[in-house]
């Protein structure tokens, strides 16, 4: 009746799981407790829940993603404190089957439910607004996309306390993760999330190429859309590129743990080179998924911050076409310890650092925007200045990385672990957090505190140069990944380094809750009232903040790059004609009802209940399936409403 | 590339200093967006560099390719690496001998190394000595390794393979010729042999295995170990149905 699923799979026997799991039930019970009493459901329900909006939809990939956040660092500093301590002959307090759920959770969290949700919040918040429209292409597809990945972070999050999670790392290479080798639910836990996340991903993919293709304000033409739309295109085609590999590659180790098949097994013909390679495959484009809207939202925030138009803005879109492709050409650099021949890993290896032309050019841009420039130096400009200093030496090392002679000495070297966390936290973290900043006041409709702002940016730079930089050194000096315990006692001083720096970041987490908290607070003699607090060059900052549901009242008409500004140079802005009737989109459930059925239809694929894994299955498409042929979808708030709201502004 | 790196970086810093908006001497050309000869050479450097460095990477990946034969004055030594669950395997074809986590070579003599693995996907790697390989069930890497000097260098996984990973560790010790010619007399004399209940035993899942020595092993031993991973447990005649896999905990 209930498959695989028992009492057993409580680890009633293990502190540290159930302690975390209760104390995260609480806090949800908590929160539960307080909504009910305060009747805040229906509100919750109709503004956030079944919201189709783009901006609602991005402040909740955010809040998911900040979420997320405190799970996987709060796995970081498990891992570093069991490094730590677990020297020479120490054990630590983590035995192997917990270090290493531990550090599989942690990549798999910060990659797939911290740094996509952050990223794909803030093209949700940022592009439609900065196109000039009113909305994505599909509204409701939207909803369905984040509430299939937030089904992948609850089933993650539910491998706490019911059953384990996967100890064969974040990338699960087979045969490792074959039921062979790991009999128990970790693996099914790990597969399942992605795979119902990744279908969320890859509509995302659809929906914004699609936006952003056919859906512009008037006059906007390619070449004057923001850099940070061009980034978020190229993300967005690498996702619809990318992901289907993820889902295929998956679907056949799945088969291999659910039917007995041998795709990547060691016996029966299997080939488990095929999954490194097809994993990397989508793994690589992953990386600039990730990154290119962050090179797209510091291009923004350093082009704002030095009141100058982005230096050569072709170079910079041109730049990132070519990473886009380029992108696709380089997987082989993840396992050039794989043994294939001296020309193949030669010719990765070349293709790899070719990438660091078009990076390098964007450096140089974003060099030249700020020369002779007026830099305020706010939050998200700190980050900015920080991430190039700090970007180009995480540059500099996977350049290193990607000459194979190289390689073959520090691949899987805690010299690699270093470099992938210098340009994701260095790239994308700093991205991200500078973009949050940066729209924060768009979304709200108050700026966030400064002092804090900035207390958190030193910790975030200082802590990641403590924790990292140790790292660099130990991988150079022979320390491999993944170590439960410490082989050589010499190595302890830079460990505890590493332990200080990973305190340190947190000290910057700490900062931006505080931060929160006291802008929270004190948002009434914060508000921004016109709309534009940065002196903005692109369209976002024409509406006022936080914008009407439906963004424009009238869509602008586009004539140049950086339409905002030369609006506001000739004195056009705002512009308040005749107002139009605007039709928007219905509120839809569809996508929260879809997760819910699909995350049921998880959990029972993950603990072998067929027959619920069915039901949940056939619900969830029966809702798609309404939700696709309902026919009332929009309604229109008519032109003296619009108006009025106006008016209010 | 540091050459690169570092006036960027500098760079970086110094702009954004001198022109912060309260520096009242900064000049400013607020309009200035584009400059076509600055725009040349910001493509020129970046592209120069990767050329450069496309030749090193060219040229580096072959003669520093794991498969290429390193040259040497004897004759090369030729070791069969098994990786199993967790320690590694050391099979010496030529000599008739095999170790536990324990590899003795002679210096200044090329080593051939024959690489899998009879479980999951593991790394060999002896920093001190040069390049790692991965070791695969069911397939053979090659890897060319040459000592230079005596000494006992760490050798490790460097590929996360289960919950033995971090003591999957052993010892290479390069040795002169004459050593390495009475480590072998020494563990002919010594020790059990190697023959299929004796691997049976052997690729049982085990931790933090002492280094031991066989004094014999059975003939083309690396070969069906190869066999016996392909087809399946026990099918090859090694010592019956393979041993179940434990894993502790969960």
């Amino acid at each position: 009746m209930l498959g695989k699923l028992t009492w057993a799979a409580i680890p009633f026997n293990e502190p540290l799981p159930l302690l975390s799991g209760a104390v995260v039930g609480v806090v949800i019970l908590a929160i539960l407790v307080t909504v009910t009493v305060k009747g805040w459901w229906p509100y919750l329900w109709r503004e956030w829940l079944t919201s189709v909006d783009h901006k609602r939809i991005g402040v909740m990939y955010l809040a998911l993603g900040l979420v997320m956040l405190l799970r996987g660092f709060s796995d970081a500093i498990m891992m570093r404190t069991q490094q730590a301590i677990a020297i020479g002959s120490a054990q630590g307090y983590l035995p192997p089957e917990h270090y290493n759920q531990v550090f599989s959770a942690h990549g798999t969290i910060m990659i797939f439910f911290v740094a996509m949700p952050l990223v794909i919040g803030l093209m949700n918040f940022a592009v439609p607004l900065q196109l000039g429209v009113r909305d994505v292409a599909f509204p409701v597809l939207n909803s369905v996309s984040l509430w299939l990945t937030a089904t992948g972070a609850l089933l993650v999050n539910l491998s706490l306390v019911i059953g384990v999670f996967s100890r064969a790392s974040w990338w699960g290479y087979p045969p490792l993760s074959e039921l062979a080798f790991s009999p128990d639910v970790g693996v099914d836990y790990y597969l399942w999330s992605l795979q119902i996340s990744g279908i969320g991903t890859l509509l995302t993919g659809v929906n914004f190429v699609t936006t952003i293709l056919k859906l512009r304000a008037p006059g906007m033409t390619y070449f004057r859309m923001p850099v940070f739309c061009w980034t978020a295109l190229a993300s967005n085609m690498l996702i619809i590129a990318a992901f289907p590999v993820l889902t295929a590659t998956f679907m056949m180790l799945l088969l291999d743990r659910y039917l007995g098949m041998h795709f990547f097994t060691n016996d029966g013909g299997g080939n488990q080179m095929m999954y490194v390679n097809l994993f990397w495959a989508w793994g690589h484009p992953e990386v600039y998924i990730l990154i290119l809207p962050a090179f797209g939202i510091f291009s923004e925030v350093v082009a704002t911050f030095s009141g100058k138009g982005l230096f050569s803005y072709r170079s910079m879109v041109w730049a990132t076409l070519g990473i886009c492709v380029l992108s696709f050409m380089v997987w082989l650099h993840h396992f050039f310890t794989m043994g294939a021949g001296a020309d193949v890993n030669a010719f990765f290896g070349i293709m790899s650092s070719i990438i660091a032309v078009p990076t390098g050019v964007k450096v140089f841009n974003w060099l030249f925007t700020m020369f002779r420039g007026r830099i305020v130096f706010r939050t998200p400009m700190l980050f900015a200045v920080g991430f190039i200093v700090t970007f180009v030496t995480g540059g500099l090392t996977g350049v290193l990385l990607a000459v194979p002679p190289v390689d073959f000495v520090v691949h899987n070297s805690a010299f690699l672990v270093a470099h992938f966390h210098h340009v994701i936290i260095g790239g994308v973290v700093f991205g991200a957090l500078a973009g949050i900043t940066y729209w924060f006041p768009k979304a709200f409709g108050f700026t966030l505190d400064e002092r804090f702002g900035h207390a958190s940016f030193w910790c975030w730079l200082i802590g990641f140069y403590l924790a990292f930089m140790p790292l660099y050194q130990l991988g150079l000096m022979g320390m491999t990944r993944r170590l439960q315990h410490i082989p050589d006692p010499s190595w302890r001083p830079l460990l505890l380094v590493a332990e200080v720096g990973a305190i340190v970041i947190f000290c910057g987490i700490l900062c931006q809750v505080a931060q929160l908290y006291v802008s929270i607070r004190t948002r009434e003699q914060r508000r921004d009232l016109t709309g534009d607090p940065w002196n903005g060059r692109t369209l976002e900052w024409s509406t006022s903040s936080p914008p009407p549901a439906y963004n424009f009242a009238v869509l602008p008409k586009v004539e140049t790059i950086d339409a905002f500004w030369q609006m506001k140079r000739k004195g056009l802005a705002p512009v308040k004609p005749a107002y139009q009737a605007i039709e928007l989109p219905h509120n839809s459930s569809a996508g929260f009802i879809t997760a819910f059925f699909a995350t049921v239809m998880g959990f029972s694929l993950i603990w072998h209940i067929w027959w619920l894994a069915i039901l949940n299955f056939l619900a969830a498409a029966i809702v798609v399936m309404i939700a696709g042929w309902s026919i009332e979808r929009e309604h229109e708030i008519s032109a003296a409403e619009v108006a009025q709201m106006e008016r209010a502004w | 590339m540091l050459v690169v790196v570092v006036p960027v970086i500098v760079a970086t810093l110094a702009f954004a200093w001198w022109y912060r908006s309260s520096n009242t001497h900064a000049t400013r050309s607020l309009d200035e967006s584009y400059e076509g000869r600055v725009e040349f050479v910001v493509w020129s450097i970046p592209a120069l560099t990767v050329i450069l460095l496309g030749g090193v990477i060219w040229i580096g990946s072959h003669q520093l390719d794991p498969r290429a034969p390193i040259p040497g004055k004897s004759d090369p030594l030729r070791v069969d690496v098994v990786a199993l669950d967790w320690k590694w395997l050391f099979i010496y074809p030529d000599q008739g001998v095999a170790a536990v986590n324990q590899l003795v070579i002679p210096i200044a003599t090329p080593v051939e190394f024959r690489l899998t693995s009879a479980t999951v996907m593991n790394s060999f790697f002896v920093p001190q000595l040069g390049s790692q390989i991965y070791t695969m069930g069911g397939m053979i890497t090659h890897l060319h390794l040459l000592a230079d000097n005596p000494g006992e260098y760490p050798g490790f996984s460097a590929n996360f393979s289960g919950d033995g990973f971090s003591d999957m560790r052993f010892i290479a010790k390069a040795v002169p010729t004459a050593d390495f010619n009475a480590w072998l007399e020494q563990v002919r004399g010594t020790g059990s042999a190697l023959d299929d209940a004796g691997y049976a035993e052997l690729a049982k899942p085990s931790q933090d295995v002492p280094p031991t020595t066989f004094r014999s092993v059975e003939p083309k031993l690396f070969e069906r170990i190869l066999d016996q991973t392909t087809t399946g447990s026990g099918n090859a005649g090694i010592g019956g149905p393979a041993p179940p896999i434990h894993h502790a905990g969960g």
